[in-house]
């Protein structure tokens, strides 16, 4: 039926290849009917050339000027027929005025790549060194959408459910000691979802893996002579396209399908994939920098300019997105609904997020027109969206971040309180206190699924290091150590870095244990760090963004050498997954809504139902009353003693006809510092126990 | 090097035989191939590749062609070198055909 539409028979021909008006909408490359359809947008051009090549080769095959006829409003498209769409690069040139103060950058020597393509050449195998003579590094080409999904689609996990793992596709398993038959890629991660499925998380967080080149910016170490690369990749390319280096079959072209397969059997896992987005800035830098796609084809529109024509730069990182442009807006929802629809992905944190709440001018916007329309568009209902909730210009929105009753956000303050309790600073009970609840002061309107408790992240140490280290030590990033945060309320616990003592190391592990403790226990989304559970450092280093090395790399042996903590937190995770009390999707009320005599959160010190929030205490109990929960539970009771010696505290009761148990007990060695339920013993004392210097002891409630 | 082309039909099992390199320029004759097979009543087809010595992209979605044109069809990779089952794997293709060293033969499968 559609060989015989009129629409789909050529008009033109230029040099053997023949073409015709083409359909406007969607933008980007799309195969049609015994062609492709070509549409792309400047608002300001004067002219659009189509320039096609055949795969990775120099010179183009064709440059085809789009007739004027075929520009409607600022959009010019085009059908071309019979291409090899397996052996197709393409790319625009687009000629108008070169006025940089005026935001016209138009130079039609350069071919520029398609903001809307959907697979990018030119980066295929990673760390491959390119052709730095090549004029046109970064080609669009064409993705097929014929992945078999059999059943899949996102799994629509509960927000409160979640247990978010947060890894770098490559850093995962690039180390020789993982053991995948393709290291550094998504097959490997592939590889590995046994291993994320019995540490029980239920969804991975991946920096950025669109389209990104780790060679920019790329230089050696003045002294190590080690490449420093874009090793996290926080510079898009190209918002539509997968990283072809993380792909082991990037090479073929077969990104697209290498991580459909991952996410699908991630999905058969239980496990959901939310992606680190980053729409805040895009890899073409400053005035200084390349030209690649967007500054080429409608600065003025992509861009934030200053009155005389710079870049803006609130991103840190030379330029600034114009997000609540309407046609940039446009883009972000046409990216994130491909990656919903097309990959399934579950959700997306925002990357500097308060970056899309700025207007034209830079200033914060009241109701940012962007972050209405994810957060009611129809596609991305479902979808998590996470923010960032600050930006490098200096916006600090936790807590206030535009949410629209769906926005969640990386709650910096929750982080911020725990190093500083975990490490024993006195006055900050009343503070973590509020933490542990999901922090209603910041989210009261919004729930405490509004709010994702980390302790550590990429930005930043290990929590290895967290334990290990008062200062960072980033020598090896080649910038004199200044570059990294300095505000990290860590503690070396009495030495700097690595040391045989027994004590330290005992102190260090036991600290770990507690923050893994308080981060599972805690109402909200848990967010662990990728490696934190076997250990992984990075010798101090605050801020391994160029870390293409041991540094950045997961070291696999930790798996062994830190069985301990592997259990440990595996075993904390689980638990919170098989309670709901500790997962409740509302704001505790303080009292007694379900007829069990208790309330449903009580705040208890080293007297029972006397908590003591004075400024010099270090310790607070809490005892969650399984009646209360969104399912019927166990009660729970929580004694936190971040103080340096044992303390002895009265306990609160477990109910009619039910007797404490240990299930964790940080201040013993493994394996007594966790149990299984099946395996917890009844405390001796159902009335006093002591609590272990700087431990957390948690009891559950079980029948006699 | 050229990819050559041997169409067979026995029963309700159509047979490719596939010898030299599967690569972009080529496939689209196999695709005609496949898509003349389907024009008969089948229930397998069976992709003989021990020649095959490579495998691109465009090969790779020739198979999910054949596949979505009808879901029914039981699709054979019969031994194919190590290089290509590498891809198939990471492409998540190896779980949807039967990959195995002998042919199957032109009785009904029972897989």
């Amino acid at each position: 039926m559609t060989e015989s539409r009129i629409d789909y028979y050529p008009t033109h021909e230029h040099s053997g290849f023949k073409y015709r008006r083409g359909h406007t909408l969607p933008f980007g490359a799309h195969i049609v009917s015994s062609g492709v359809n070509f549409s792309v947008f400047s608002s300001s051009a004067t002219s659009c050339t189509l320039v096609l090549f055949r795969k990775h080769e120099a010179e183009p095959v064709v440059e085809i000027e789009f007739p004027q006829e075929f520009r409607i409003g600022d959009v010019y498209s085009m059908i071309v027929f019979d291409l090899e769409t397996e052996e197709l690069e393409y790319g625009y040139r687009f000629d108008g005025p070169w006025n940089p103060a005026s935001g016209l950058r138009f130079d039609r020597n350069k071919v520029v790549c398609d903001p809307y393509a959907k697979v990018i050449g030119g980066r295929d195998i990673w760390r491959e060194a390119p052709d730095w003579n090549h004029a046109h590094q970064h080609r669009g080409r064409l993705a097929f959408d014929d992945f078999d999904w059999e059943y899949d689609r996102p799994l629509e996990v509960p927000t409160e459910d979640l247990v978010l793992y947060e890894a770098h596709v490559r850093g995962f398993t690039a180390d020789p000691s993982s053991g995948v038959s393709a290291p550094g890629t998504f097959a490997g991660l592939r590889e590995k979802i046994p291993y994320l499925k019995e540490l029980g998380i239920n969804a991975i967080e991946l920096l950025p893996i669109f389209e990104f080149d780790e060679w920019e910016n790329s230089r050696k170490h003045p002294e190590t002579g080690e490449w420093l690369l874009n090793y996290w990749g926080y510079s898009t390319l190209g918002f539509f396209a997968p990283k072809a280096g993380y792909a082991a079959t990037g090479r073929f072209g077969m990104q697209v399908d290498e991580l459909k397969t991952l996410v699908k059997e991630l999905h058969k896992a239980g496990i959901e994939v939310i992606l680190d987005v980053v729409f805040n800035h895009t890899a073409e830098g400053d005035h200084r920098g390349p030209t690649i796609s967007f500054r080429g084809i409608d600065d003025r529109t992509y861009y934030i300019l200053t009155p005389e024509g710079y870049y803006y730069n609130f991103s840190g990182c030379g330029n600034t997105l114009n997000c609540n442009h309407p046609v940039v807006r446009n883009m972000v929802l046409d990216c994130l609904r491909y990656w919903a629809a097309e990959y399934h992905i579950d959700g997306f944190r925002f990357d500097l997020a308060s970056i899309l709440g700025r207007d034209q001018n830079g200033a914060p916007l009241s109701n940012p027109p962007l972050l209405e329309s994810l957060a009611y568009d129809p596609v991305l209902s479902k979808c998590k969206l996470i923010a960032e909730a600050w930006d490098a210009g200096g916006l600090y929105q936790v807590g206030s971040f535009p949410a629209y009753g769906r926005w969640a956000e990386w709650n910096g303050k929750y982080r911020d309180s725990a190093r500083k309790f975990l490490k024993g600073e006195p006055g900050l009970v009343g503070e973590i206190s509020t933490r542990i609840q999901g922090s209603p002061d910041l989210y009261y309107y919004r729930g405490p699924q509004a709010s994702v408790n980390f302790i550590t992240c990429h930005d930043g140490f290990t929590l290895r290091d967290l334990f290990s280290y008062n200062n960072k030590h980033n020598e090896a990033n080649g910038e004199n150590n200044n570059d990294g945060g300095n505000d990290n309320e860590s503690w070396n616990c009495g030495w700097e870095g690595e040391t045989d003592d027994p004590g330290v190391n005992q102190m260090r592990r036991r600290l770990a244990k507690n923050a893994i403790c308080l981060l599972m226990l805690s109402r909200g989304i848990p967010m662990l760090l990728m490696g934190d559970e076997i250990g992984h450092t990075q010798s101090g280093n605050n801020n391994a963004y160029c870390h293409d090395d041991e540094l950045g790399w997961l070291d696999w042996s930790g798996v062994s050498k830190n069985r301990e903590m592997l259990r440990f937190t595996a075993g904390m995770i689980h638990f919170r997954r098989e309670h709901p009390v500790l997962r409740g999707r509302k704001f505790f009320e303080h009292r007694d809504t379900a007829g069990s005599g208790f309330p449903d959160i009580s705040f208890h010190g080293t007297h029972a139902w006397q908590p003591d929030f004075s400024g010099g205490s270090r310790c607070i109990a809490f005892r969650l009353d399984g009646a209360h929960a969104k399912a019927p539970d166990q009660s729970i009771y929580v004694a936190m003693n971040m103080f340096w010696d044992g303390l002895p505290c009265s306990l609160p009761g477990p109910g009619e006809g039910k007797v404490w148990k240990v299930v964790v007990n940080t201040s013993m060695p493994g394996p007594d510092d966790f149990y299984s339920a099946a395996d917890a013993p009844v405390l001796h004392d159902q009335h006093n126990v002591i609590v272990g210097p700087r431990s957390i002891l948690v009891l559950i409630a079980d029948q006699k | 090097m050229a990819l050559d082309i041997q169409p067979s039909v026995t029963g309700t099992t159509g047979r490719l035989k596939l010898t030299g390199q599967l690569d972009g320029a080529s496939a689209p004759a196999v695709r005609n191939e496949i898509e003349h097979l389907l024009t008969q009543k089948l229930d397998r087809l069976v992709l003989q590749v021990e020649d095959l010595t490579f495998m691109a992209s465009a090969g790779l979605r020739i198979i999910i062609f054949a596949k979505q044109r009808q879901p029914q069809l039981k699709i054979y990779v019969v031994k194919p070198q190590e290089p290509i089952i590498d891809t198939l794997r990471k492409t998540g293709f190896y779980d949807a055909v039967y990959v195995q060293d002998t042919d199957p033969g032109d009785e009904a499968s029972v897989n």
